[in-house]
Protein backbone atom coordinates (compact mmCIF):
# COMPACT_ATOMS: atom_id res chain seq x y z
CA UNK A 1 0.00 0.00 0.00
CA UNK A 2 2.75 2.39 0.62
CA UNK A 3 4.48 1.52 -2.35
CA UNK A 4 1.21 2.03 -4.42
CA UNK A 5 0.67 5.77 -2.55
CA UNK A 6 4.29 6.30 -3.11
CA UNK A 7 4.19 5.47 -6.87
CA UNK A 8 0.97 7.04 -6.86
CA UNK A 9 2.73 10.75 -5.86
CA UNK A 10 5.60 9.79 -7.81
CA UNK A 11 3.35 9.45 -11.09
CA UNK A 12 1.06 12.46 -10.70
CA UNK A 13 4.84 14.59 -9.40
CA UNK A 14 5.99 12.99 -12.99
CA UNK A 15 3.14 14.82 -15.03
CA UNK A 16 3.06 17.78 -13.29
CA UNK A 17 6.48 17.99 -14.46
CA UNK A 18 5.54 16.99 -17.98
CA UNK A 19 2.47 19.26 -18.20
CA UNK A 20 4.55 22.37 -16.89
CA UNK A 21 7.30 21.11 -19.68
CA UNK A 22 5.22 20.98 -22.09
CA UNK A 23 3.52 24.30 -21.14
CA UNK A 24 6.78 26.27 -21.41
CA UNK A 25 7.76 24.69 -24.70
CA UNK A 26 4.32 25.78 -26.39
CA UNK A 27 5.11 29.48 -24.29
CA UNK A 28 8.09 29.92 -25.82
CA UNK A 29 7.88 28.34 -29.22
CA UNK A 30 5.05 30.83 -29.48
CA UNK A 31 7.38 33.42 -28.79
CA UNK A 32 9.97 32.53 -30.82
CA UNK A 33 7.27 32.68 -34.01
CA UNK A 34 6.05 35.94 -33.03
CA UNK A 35 9.76 36.99 -32.61
CA UNK A 36 10.50 35.83 -35.92
CA UNK A 37 7.30 36.63 -37.66
CA UNK A 38 6.01 39.80 -36.03
CA UNK A 39 2.90 40.21 -38.28
CA UNK A 40 1.59 36.78 -37.06
CA UNK A 41 -0.32 37.59 -34.25
CA UNK A 42 -1.59 41.25 -35.94
CA UNK A 43 -5.03 41.73 -37.07
CA UNK A 44 -4.41 41.66 -40.85
CA UNK A 45 -4.99 44.88 -42.16
CA UNK A 46 -8.05 46.35 -43.75
CA UNK A 47 -8.81 45.34 -46.96
CA UNK A 48 -7.62 48.36 -49.14
CA UNK A 49 -6.42 46.21 -52.14
CA UNK A 50 -9.47 46.27 -53.67
CA UNK A 51 -8.41 47.76 -57.07
CA UNK A 52 -5.33 45.11 -57.16
CA UNK A 53 -7.94 42.80 -57.86
CA UNK A 54 -9.71 45.27 -59.87
CA UNK A 55 -13.24 45.41 -59.09
CA UNK A 56 -15.29 47.86 -60.42
CA UNK A 57 -15.06 51.36 -58.92
CA UNK A 58 -18.24 53.34 -59.37
CA UNK A 59 -18.16 56.81 -60.63
CA UNK A 60 -20.69 58.59 -58.60
CA UNK A 61 -23.55 59.53 -60.73
CA UNK A 62 -23.13 63.14 -60.23
CA UNK A 63 -20.13 63.36 -61.86
CA UNK A 64 -21.68 63.23 -65.72
CA UNK A 65 -22.84 66.22 -66.68
CA UNK A 66 -27.18 66.05 -66.19
CA UNK A 67 -28.92 65.76 -68.75
CA UNK A 68 -31.41 63.26 -71.05
CA UNK A 69 -30.02 59.45 -71.10
CA UNK A 70 -26.93 59.84 -68.39
CA UNK A 71 -28.33 56.68 -66.62
CA UNK A 72 -28.80 54.77 -69.94
CA UNK A 73 -24.79 56.40 -70.62
CA UNK A 74 -23.53 54.97 -67.42
CA UNK A 75 -25.01 52.14 -67.31
CA UNK A 76 -23.29 50.78 -70.68
CA UNK A 77 -19.98 52.58 -70.38
CA UNK A 78 -18.63 52.01 -67.11
CA UNK A 79 -19.05 48.11 -67.07
CA UNK A 80 -15.10 48.11 -68.45
CA UNK A 81 -13.67 51.53 -68.11
CA UNK A 82 -13.68 54.08 -65.35
CA UNK A 83 -16.71 57.17 -66.34
CA UNK A 84 -13.38 59.10 -66.16
CA UNK A 85 -12.24 57.94 -69.37
CA UNK A 86 -15.93 58.85 -70.58
CA UNK A 87 -16.10 62.53 -69.15
CA UNK A 88 -12.57 63.73 -69.46
CA UNK A 89 -12.92 63.20 -73.21
CA UNK A 90 -14.35 65.73 -75.69
CA UNK A 91 -15.31 64.71 -79.56
CA UNK A 92 -18.56 65.22 -81.93
CA UNK A 93 -21.06 62.88 -82.79
CA UNK A 94 -18.88 61.32 -85.52
CA UNK A 95 -15.73 61.18 -83.05
CA UNK A 96 -18.34 59.42 -80.52
CA UNK A 97 -19.08 56.73 -82.92
CA UNK A 98 -15.48 56.09 -84.06
CA UNK A 99 -14.79 55.20 -80.74
CA UNK A 100 -18.29 52.72 -79.89
CA UNK A 101 -16.98 51.25 -83.53
CA UNK A 102 -12.99 51.09 -82.26
CA UNK A 103 -14.49 49.61 -78.74
CA UNK A 104 -16.84 47.43 -80.50
CA UNK A 105 -13.84 46.07 -83.32
CA UNK A 106 -11.18 45.70 -80.47
CA UNK A 107 -12.34 45.71 -77.02
CA UNK A 108 -15.19 43.13 -77.17
CA UNK A 109 -17.64 46.32 -76.48
CA UNK A 110 -21.31 44.52 -78.10
CA UNK A 111 -23.94 45.99 -80.04
CA UNK A 112 -25.69 48.84 -78.41
CA UNK A 113 -28.83 48.26 -80.59
CA UNK A 114 -31.65 50.81 -79.79
CA UNK A 115 -29.81 52.64 -77.14
CA UNK A 116 -26.74 53.78 -79.04
CA UNK A 117 -28.46 56.89 -81.00
CA UNK A 118 -29.68 57.64 -77.39
CA UNK A 119 -26.16 57.07 -75.85
CA UNK A 120 -24.54 59.43 -78.73
CA UNK A 121 -27.03 61.96 -78.35
CA UNK A 122 -25.99 62.37 -74.92
CA UNK A 123 -22.26 62.45 -75.57
CA UNK A 124 -22.70 64.86 -78.49
CA UNK A 125 -24.77 67.01 -76.15
CA UNK A 126 -22.72 66.91 -73.00
CA UNK A 127 -19.32 66.87 -74.01
CA UNK A 128 -18.59 68.23 -77.50
CA UNK A 129 -15.69 69.98 -78.15
CA UNK A 130 -14.42 73.20 -77.54
CA UNK A 131 -12.27 75.46 -79.87
CA UNK A 132 -9.14 75.99 -77.80
CA UNK A 133 -7.02 77.13 -80.79
CA UNK A 134 -3.30 76.78 -80.92
CA UNK A 135 -2.14 77.32 -77.14
CA UNK A 136 -4.37 78.08 -74.65
CA UNK A 137 -4.21 80.55 -71.51
CA UNK A 138 -2.02 79.28 -68.14
CA UNK A 139 -4.70 78.71 -65.64
CA UNK A 140 -3.13 79.34 -62.47
CA UNK A 141 -4.58 77.65 -59.57
CA UNK A 142 -3.42 79.21 -57.18
CA UNK A 143 -0.92 82.10 -56.37
CA UNK A 144 1.21 81.94 -53.65
CA UNK A 145 4.23 83.87 -52.10
CA UNK A 146 7.24 82.61 -52.53
CA UNK A 147 10.36 83.95 -50.48
CA UNK B 1 -36.69 55.00 -66.37
CA UNK B 2 -37.63 53.38 -62.70
CA UNK B 3 -36.76 50.30 -63.78
CA UNK B 4 -33.23 51.14 -65.53
CA UNK B 5 -31.92 53.30 -62.33
CA UNK B 6 -33.40 50.07 -60.08
CA UNK B 7 -31.01 48.04 -62.45
CA UNK B 8 -27.95 50.47 -61.93
CA UNK B 9 -28.50 50.60 -58.41
CA UNK B 10 -28.77 47.10 -57.97
CA UNK B 11 -25.31 46.96 -60.26
CA UNK B 12 -23.75 49.43 -57.92
CA UNK B 13 -24.02 47.79 -55.01
CA UNK B 14 -23.14 44.63 -56.08
CA UNK B 15 -19.90 45.80 -57.49
CA UNK B 16 -19.50 47.74 -53.85
CA UNK B 17 -20.18 44.31 -52.67
CA UNK B 18 -16.78 42.73 -54.50
CA UNK B 19 -14.80 45.66 -53.92
CA UNK B 20 -15.46 45.31 -50.33
CA UNK B 21 -15.61 40.97 -50.07
CA UNK B 22 -18.93 41.27 -47.93
CA UNK B 23 -22.94 42.30 -48.55
CA UNK B 24 -23.59 45.40 -47.73
CA UNK B 25 -26.21 44.85 -45.22
CA UNK B 26 -29.74 47.00 -45.89
CA UNK B 27 -27.77 48.01 -49.09
CA UNK B 28 -31.70 48.81 -50.85
CA UNK B 29 -32.17 50.99 -48.50
CA UNK B 30 -28.73 53.50 -49.13
CA UNK B 31 -29.64 56.83 -50.20
CA UNK B 32 -28.48 58.08 -53.26
CA UNK B 33 -25.05 59.29 -53.76
CA UNK B 34 -23.76 57.86 -50.50
CA UNK B 35 -20.64 56.01 -50.78
CA UNK B 36 -19.53 53.23 -48.36
CA UNK B 37 -16.38 54.90 -46.52
CA UNK B 38 -14.09 51.61 -47.68
CA UNK B 39 -14.53 52.58 -51.02
CA UNK B 40 -12.76 55.93 -50.85
CA UNK B 41 -9.47 54.01 -49.73
CA UNK B 42 -9.96 53.04 -53.49
CA UNK B 43 -7.64 55.69 -54.05
CA UNK B 44 -3.89 55.87 -55.62
CA UNK B 45 -2.78 57.16 -52.05
CA UNK B 46 -4.23 54.02 -50.20
CA UNK B 47 -3.36 51.50 -53.02
CA UNK B 48 -0.17 52.83 -54.70
CA UNK B 49 1.45 55.56 -51.83
CA UNK B 50 1.03 58.10 -54.82
CA UNK B 51 1.57 61.63 -53.36
CA UNK B 52 -1.64 63.65 -52.59
CA UNK B 53 -1.28 65.72 -55.13
CA UNK B 54 -1.00 63.52 -58.04
CA UNK B 55 -4.02 63.63 -60.51
CA UNK B 56 -6.45 60.84 -61.41
CA UNK B 57 -6.97 60.73 -64.83
CA UNK B 58 -8.44 57.43 -65.08
CA UNK B 59 -9.57 54.69 -62.16
CA UNK B 60 -10.35 52.03 -64.58
CA UNK B 61 -7.69 51.20 -65.93
CA UNK B 62 -5.40 53.86 -63.60
CA UNK B 63 -4.10 56.46 -65.27
CA UNK B 64 -2.60 58.89 -62.75
CA UNK B 65 -0.28 61.88 -63.56
CA UNK B 66 2.08 64.18 -62.14
CA UNK B 67 2.39 68.19 -62.30
CA UNK B 68 5.42 69.92 -63.26
CA UNK B 69 6.58 71.13 -60.10
CA UNK B 70 6.01 67.40 -58.55
CA UNK B 71 8.84 66.13 -61.16
CA UNK B 72 11.43 68.21 -59.42
CA UNK B 73 13.61 65.60 -57.71
CA UNK B 74 16.66 65.08 -59.92
CA UNK B 75 15.47 60.81 -59.98
CA UNK B 76 11.76 60.06 -59.81
CA UNK B 77 10.69 58.68 -56.57
CA UNK B 78 7.91 55.87 -56.88
CA UNK B 79 5.16 58.58 -55.25
CA UNK B 80 5.52 61.10 -57.87
CA UNK B 81 5.67 58.85 -60.62
CA UNK B 82 3.11 58.81 -63.52
CA UNK B 83 0.64 54.92 -64.44
CA UNK B 84 -0.48 54.54 -67.53
CA UNK B 85 -2.07 51.25 -67.30
CA UNK B 86 -4.29 49.85 -70.13
CA UNK B 87 -5.55 46.66 -68.04
CA UNK B 88 -5.84 45.34 -64.61
CA UNK B 89 -3.43 44.93 -62.35
CA UNK B 90 -2.10 41.18 -61.35
CA UNK B 91 -1.12 39.83 -58.04
CA UNK B 92 1.98 38.74 -59.06
CA UNK B 93 3.80 35.42 -57.57
CA UNK B 94 7.18 36.29 -56.94
CA UNK B 95 8.56 32.77 -56.01
CA UNK B 96 6.75 31.61 -58.72
CA UNK B 97 7.35 33.90 -61.53
CA UNK B 98 8.97 32.61 -65.25
CA UNK B 99 10.16 34.02 -67.89
CA UNK B 100 9.57 32.22 -70.91
CA UNK B 101 11.96 34.06 -73.93
CA UNK B 102 10.92 32.41 -77.69
CA UNK B 103 9.67 33.45 -81.14
CA UNK B 104 10.35 32.59 -84.87
CA UNK B 105 13.87 34.26 -84.55
CA UNK B 106 14.92 32.55 -80.94
CA UNK B 107 17.66 29.84 -81.40
CA UNK B 108 15.76 28.16 -78.12
CA UNK B 109 12.98 28.66 -76.24
CA UNK B 110 14.37 29.53 -72.47
CA UNK B 111 12.40 29.75 -69.27
CA UNK B 112 14.22 31.75 -66.33
CA UNK B 113 12.87 31.92 -62.72
CA UNK B 114 13.56 35.91 -61.10
CA UNK B 115 16.34 34.14 -59.26
CA UNK B 116 18.12 32.84 -62.32
CA UNK B 117 17.95 36.39 -64.22
CA UNK B 118 19.32 38.08 -61.35
CA UNK B 119 22.35 35.38 -60.47
CA UNK B 120 23.03 34.22 -63.87
CA UNK B 121 23.18 37.73 -65.24
CA UNK B 122 25.45 40.95 -64.43
CA UNK B 123 23.26 43.89 -63.09
CA UNK B 124 23.33 47.46 -64.55
CA UNK B 125 21.88 50.19 -63.19
CA UNK B 126 20.58 53.54 -65.43
CA UNK B 127 18.81 56.59 -65.15
CA UNK B 128 15.99 56.22 -68.07
CA UNK B 129 13.51 58.78 -68.99
CA UNK B 130 10.41 57.33 -69.58
CA UNK B 131 7.52 59.66 -71.00
CA UNK B 132 4.00 58.06 -72.28
CA UNK B 133 3.38 58.92 -76.08
CA UNK B 134 0.10 60.38 -75.14
CA UNK B 135 1.65 63.22 -72.78
CA UNK B 136 0.39 66.52 -73.24
CA UNK B 137 -2.73 65.32 -75.94
CA UNK B 138 -5.12 66.87 -73.90
CA UNK B 139 -4.08 70.27 -75.90
CA UNK B 140 -4.49 68.98 -79.36
CA UNK B 141 -6.83 70.82 -81.32
CA UNK B 142 -9.49 68.74 -82.66
CA UNK B 143 -9.43 66.78 -79.57
CA UNK B 144 -8.13 62.96 -79.43
CA UNK B 145 -9.53 60.26 -77.72
CA UNK B 146 -7.87 58.49 -74.99
CA UNK B 147 -6.52 59.72 -71.34
CA UNK B 148 -5.94 63.27 -71.40
CA UNK B 149 -2.67 64.26 -70.20
CA UNK B 150 -1.01 67.32 -69.52
CA UNK B 151 2.26 67.60 -69.15
CA UNK B 152 2.80 65.15 -66.12
CA UNK B 153 3.62 61.58 -67.37
CA UNK B 154 7.14 61.71 -67.76
CA UNK B 155 9.27 60.47 -64.93
CA UNK B 156 13.18 59.49 -64.86
CA UNK B 157 13.89 57.11 -62.04
CA UNK B 158 16.86 54.25 -61.52
CA UNK B 159 16.44 51.39 -63.03
CA UNK B 160 18.44 47.89 -61.89
CA UNK B 161 18.19 44.71 -64.29
CA UNK B 162 20.11 42.88 -66.56
CA UNK B 163 20.30 43.89 -69.84
CA UNK B 164 18.26 42.48 -72.27
CA UNK B 165 21.61 41.74 -74.92
CA UNK B 166 22.59 39.60 -72.60
CA UNK B 167 19.37 37.55 -71.91
CA UNK B 168 19.39 37.56 -75.87
CA UNK B 169 22.70 35.99 -75.96
CA UNK B 170 21.92 33.37 -73.60
CA UNK B 171 18.65 32.28 -75.95
CA UNK B 172 20.57 32.48 -78.83
CA UNK B 173 19.44 34.32 -81.79
CA UNK B 174 19.02 33.79 -85.36
CA UNK B 175 20.23 36.28 -88.04
CA UNK B 176 16.35 37.34 -88.99
CA UNK B 177 15.44 38.82 -86.16
CA UNK B 178 13.05 42.13 -86.58
CA UNK B 179 11.70 43.14 -82.76
CA UNK B 180 11.61 41.69 -79.67
CA UNK B 181 7.95 42.03 -78.24
CA UNK B 182 6.68 41.56 -74.85
CA UNK B 183 3.48 40.19 -72.79
CA UNK B 184 2.51 40.97 -69.49
CA UNK B 185 0.43 39.52 -67.12
CA UNK B 186 -2.23 42.12 -66.54
CA UNK B 187 -5.24 41.16 -67.84
CA UNK B 188 -8.07 42.83 -69.95
CA UNK B 189 -10.78 45.25 -68.85
CA UNK B 190 -13.52 43.33 -70.43
CA UNK B 191 -12.61 40.48 -68.31
CA UNK B 192 -11.85 38.19 -70.97
CA UNK B 193 -9.22 35.97 -69.77
CA UNK B 194 -8.10 35.30 -73.43
CA UNK B 195 -7.67 38.93 -74.49
CA UNK B 196 -4.07 40.20 -74.76
CA UNK B 197 -4.47 43.97 -73.00
CA UNK B 198 -1.31 45.41 -74.86
CA UNK B 199 1.75 43.81 -76.16
CA UNK B 200 4.19 45.92 -77.58
CA UNK B 201 7.99 46.14 -77.43
CA UNK B 202 11.18 47.57 -79.50
CA UNK B 203 13.39 47.37 -82.52
CA UNK B 204 15.84 44.88 -82.15
CA UNK B 205 18.80 47.28 -82.75
CA UNK B 206 16.99 49.06 -79.46
CA UNK B 207 16.52 45.63 -77.65
CA UNK B 208 20.07 45.63 -78.18
CA UNK B 209 21.24 48.76 -76.62
CA UNK B 210 23.01 49.05 -73.30
CA UNK B 211 20.66 50.41 -71.49
CA UNK B 212 17.79 48.55 -72.61
CA UNK B 213 16.89 46.21 -69.22
CA UNK B 214 14.80 43.70 -68.13
CA UNK B 215 14.10 45.17 -64.91
CA UNK B 216 13.56 43.81 -61.33
CA UNK B 217 14.48 47.13 -58.99
CA UNK B 218 13.48 50.76 -59.31
CA UNK B 219 15.37 53.44 -57.15
CA UNK B 220 16.68 50.38 -54.93
CA UNK B 221 13.73 48.20 -54.68
CA UNK B 222 11.18 45.87 -55.56
CA UNK B 223 9.63 47.90 -58.64
CA UNK B 224 6.31 48.89 -56.89
CA UNK B 225 3.50 46.90 -58.02
CA UNK B 226 1.98 49.74 -60.19
CA UNK B 227 5.08 49.97 -62.07
CA UNK B 228 5.18 46.22 -63.11
CA UNK B 229 6.35 44.32 -60.45
CA UNK B 230 8.62 41.95 -60.52
CA UNK B 231 9.74 42.56 -64.01
CA UNK B 232 9.63 45.26 -66.55
CA UNK B 233 10.92 45.87 -70.10
CA UNK B 234 12.56 49.19 -69.66
CA UNK B 235 13.47 51.05 -72.65
CA UNK B 236 13.96 54.95 -72.01
CA UNK B 237 13.68 56.90 -74.87
CA UNK B 238 10.42 55.62 -76.80
CA UNK B 239 7.16 55.96 -75.70
CA UNK B 240 6.87 54.29 -72.26
CA UNK B 241 4.26 52.14 -73.70
CA UNK B 242 7.50 50.03 -75.10
CA UNK B 243 8.35 49.33 -71.60
CA UNK B 244 6.01 46.61 -70.61
CA UNK B 245 5.12 45.86 -67.20
CA UNK B 246 4.52 42.43 -65.18
CA UNK B 247 6.35 41.08 -67.93
CA UNK B 248 6.10 36.63 -68.16
CA UNK B 249 7.43 36.21 -72.09
CA UNK B 250 9.35 37.94 -74.27
CA UNK B 251 8.99 37.29 -77.94
CA UNK B 252 12.17 37.74 -80.41
CA UNK B 253 10.20 38.27 -83.59
CA UNK B 254 10.95 38.01 -87.75
CA UNK B 255 8.88 40.75 -88.43
CA UNK B 256 7.76 43.69 -86.54
CA UNK B 257 5.28 43.10 -83.74
CA UNK B 258 1.98 42.98 -84.67
CA UNK B 259 0.63 42.55 -81.05
CA UNK B 260 -2.34 44.75 -79.48
CA UNK B 261 -1.22 48.44 -79.56
CA UNK B 262 1.52 47.74 -81.99
CA UNK B 263 -0.76 48.28 -85.07
CA UNK B 264 -3.90 50.23 -86.68
CA UNK B 265 -3.44 53.90 -85.33
CA UNK B 266 -1.98 52.91 -81.73
CA UNK B 267 0.92 54.83 -81.02
CA UNK B 268 1.79 55.55 -84.51
CA UNK B 269 1.46 59.32 -86.56
CA UNK B 270 1.55 60.15 -90.15
CA UNK B 271 4.48 59.30 -91.81
CA UNK B 272 3.69 62.67 -93.93
CA UNK B 273 2.16 66.16 -91.83
CA UNK B 274 -1.55 66.63 -92.27
CA UNK B 275 -3.64 69.19 -91.60
CA UNK B 276 -6.24 69.40 -88.06
CA UNK B 277 -8.83 66.98 -88.46
CA UNK B 278 -7.62 64.59 -91.19
CA UNK B 279 -8.80 61.31 -91.23
CA UNK B 280 -5.32 59.54 -92.19
CA UNK B 281 -5.95 55.92 -93.45
CA UNK B 282 -3.95 53.20 -91.65
CA UNK B 283 -0.79 52.41 -93.95
CA UNK B 284 0.39 56.06 -93.98
CA UNK B 285 0.79 55.66 -90.00
CA UNK B 286 3.92 54.95 -88.66
CA UNK B 287 5.39 53.52 -85.30
CA UNK B 288 6.41 55.87 -83.04
CA UNK B 289 10.50 55.10 -81.72
CA UNK B 290 12.47 57.95 -80.01
CA UNK B 291 10.42 60.58 -78.28
CA UNK B 292 11.24 64.53 -79.35
CA UNK B 293 13.21 67.07 -77.32
CA UNK B 294 11.05 67.68 -74.67
CA UNK B 295 11.90 69.96 -71.15
CA UNK B 296 9.69 70.88 -67.97
CA UNK B 297 9.76 74.03 -65.21
CA UNK B 298 10.14 71.88 -62.00
CA UNK B 299 10.69 75.48 -59.90
CA UNK B 300 8.99 77.66 -59.31
CA UNK B 301 5.55 75.82 -59.23
CA UNK B 302 3.53 78.11 -61.48
CA UNK B 303 1.38 80.83 -59.79
CA UNK B 304 4.67 82.25 -57.69
CA UNK B 305 4.36 85.70 -56.65
CA UNK B 306 7.85 87.21 -55.87
CA UNK B 307 8.61 90.66 -54.86
CA UNK B 308 10.42 93.46 -56.87
CA UNK B 309 14.00 93.61 -57.13
CA UNK B 310 14.01 89.60 -55.72
CA UNK B 311 16.13 87.99 -58.21
CA UNK B 312 13.99 84.27 -58.85
CA UNK B 313 15.90 81.03 -59.38
CA UNK B 314 14.29 78.50 -61.84
CA UNK B 315 15.06 74.67 -62.79
CA UNK B 316 13.56 71.66 -64.52
CA UNK B 317 14.77 68.90 -66.45
CA UNK B 318 15.56 68.42 -70.42
CA UNK B 319 15.38 65.06 -72.67
CA UNK B 320 15.91 63.69 -75.99
CA UNK B 321 14.13 60.40 -76.66
CA UNK B 322 16.91 58.52 -78.01
CA UNK B 323 19.01 61.98 -78.16
CA UNK B 324 20.88 63.97 -75.97
CA UNK B 325 20.02 67.53 -74.95
CA UNK B 326 22.26 70.10 -76.46
CA UNK B 327 20.81 73.42 -74.90
CA UNK B 328 18.00 74.72 -73.24
CA UNK B 329 16.48 78.02 -73.54
CA UNK B 330 14.12 80.41 -71.09
CA UNK B 331 12.07 83.17 -72.06
CA UNK B 332 10.48 85.60 -69.74
CA UNK B 333 9.16 88.21 -72.46
CA UNK B 334 6.36 85.54 -74.55
CA UNK B 335 9.10 84.24 -76.66
CA UNK B 336 10.84 87.55 -77.84
CA UNK B 337 14.18 86.97 -76.56
CA UNK B 338 15.64 83.66 -75.11
CA UNK B 339 18.40 83.29 -72.73
CA UNK B 340 20.61 79.82 -72.54
CA UNK B 341 20.50 78.27 -69.16
CA UNK B 342 22.96 75.81 -67.22
CA UNK B 343 22.46 72.40 -68.62
CA UNK B 344 23.91 69.45 -66.58
CA UNK B 345 25.14 66.23 -69.04
CA UNK B 346 23.15 63.36 -68.26
CA UNK B 347 24.31 60.74 -65.75
CA UNK B 348 23.98 57.97 -68.44
CA UNK B 349 22.70 58.25 -71.90
CA UNK B 350 18.84 58.25 -72.01
CA UNK B 351 19.02 60.12 -68.23
CA UNK B 352 16.57 63.44 -68.43
CA UNK B 353 19.15 66.27 -67.94
CA UNK B 354 18.83 69.16 -65.49
CA UNK B 355 19.12 72.68 -66.35
CA UNK B 356 19.28 76.05 -64.02
CA UNK B 357 19.32 79.67 -64.00
CA UNK B 358 18.77 83.06 -62.23
CA UNK B 359 16.09 85.36 -62.96
CA UNK B 360 15.85 89.29 -62.85
CA UNK B 361 11.67 90.51 -63.64
CA UNK B 362 12.83 94.23 -64.45
CA UNK B 363 8.94 95.46 -63.11
CA UNK B 364 5.64 94.75 -61.59
CA UNK B 365 3.20 92.71 -63.67
CA UNK B 366 2.66 89.47 -64.97
CA UNK B 367 5.35 87.15 -66.51
CA UNK B 368 5.47 84.01 -67.84
CA UNK B 369 8.64 81.42 -68.26
CA UNK B 370 8.87 79.41 -71.01
CA UNK B 371 11.35 76.66 -71.46
CA UNK B 372 13.07 75.56 -74.66
CA UNK B 373 15.49 72.32 -74.90
CA UNK B 374 17.05 71.98 -78.62
CA UNK B 375 18.56 68.13 -79.37
CA UNK B 376 21.81 66.83 -80.27
CA UNK B 377 20.38 66.96 -83.73
CA UNK B 378 19.45 71.26 -83.82
CA UNK B 379 16.07 70.33 -83.54
CA UNK B 380 14.14 72.13 -80.67
CA UNK B 381 10.56 72.17 -79.29
CA UNK B 382 7.78 74.40 -80.41
CA UNK B 383 5.90 77.32 -78.67
CA UNK B 384 2.82 76.14 -80.23
CA UNK B 385 1.15 72.81 -79.90
CA UNK B 386 3.21 70.89 -82.81
CA UNK B 387 1.81 69.17 -85.94
CA UNK B 388 -1.56 67.79 -85.36
CA UNK B 389 -1.79 64.08 -85.06
CA UNK B 390 -4.94 61.85 -85.00
CA UNK B 391 -3.71 60.12 -81.68
CA UNK B 392 -2.23 63.39 -80.25
CA UNK B 393 0.60 61.74 -79.28
CA UNK B 394 3.68 63.73 -79.32
CA UNK B 395 2.88 66.89 -77.98
CA UNK B 396 6.69 68.66 -76.63
CA UNK B 397 5.20 72.40 -76.84
CA UNK B 398 7.42 74.23 -74.63
CA UNK B 399 6.40 74.27 -71.26
CA UNK B 400 5.13 77.07 -69.52
CA UNK B 401 4.61 78.71 -65.72
CA UNK B 402 2.94 81.82 -64.85
CA UNK B 403 4.81 84.24 -62.09
CA UNK B 404 3.69 87.67 -60.88
CA UNK B 405 6.02 90.49 -59.56
CA UNK B 406 4.08 92.63 -56.91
Amino acid sequence: MKEDDFLKGFYGLFRAVIGIFALLVLVLGLGWLAYENPDLFKTPPKKVEAELVTEPTIMAEGEFAEGEHKLLVIANCTGCHSGKLVTQNRATREGWTNMIRWMQRTQNLKDLGEDEQKILDYLTENYAPTEQGRRANLEVEEWYDLR
Amino acid sequence: MAKRRDFIKKSTLAAFSTVLGADIVFGDRLMAGYTPVLIEQNTPQALFGKHKEMRTLNDRPWNIEAQAHLLDDKITPADKMFIRNNGIIPKPDKDNWVLTVEGESAGSRKTYTLNDLKSKFKAYTYQLTLECGGNGRSEFNPPAKGNQWTIGAVSCANWTGLRVKDLLADVGMKSDAVYLAYYGADTHLSGDPEKVVISRGVPIEKALEDETLLAYQMNGEDIPIAHGFPLRLVAGGFPASASGKWVNRLSIRNIVHDGPKMTGTAYRVPVKPVAPGTEVPEEDMGIIESMPVKSLVTYPKSGALIQQGQSLDIRGHAWAGQLEVRAVHYSTDFGSTWQQAKLERPKNRLAWQHWSARVNLPAKGYYEIWAKATDSNGKSQPMVVPGWNPKGYLNNACHRIAVKVV
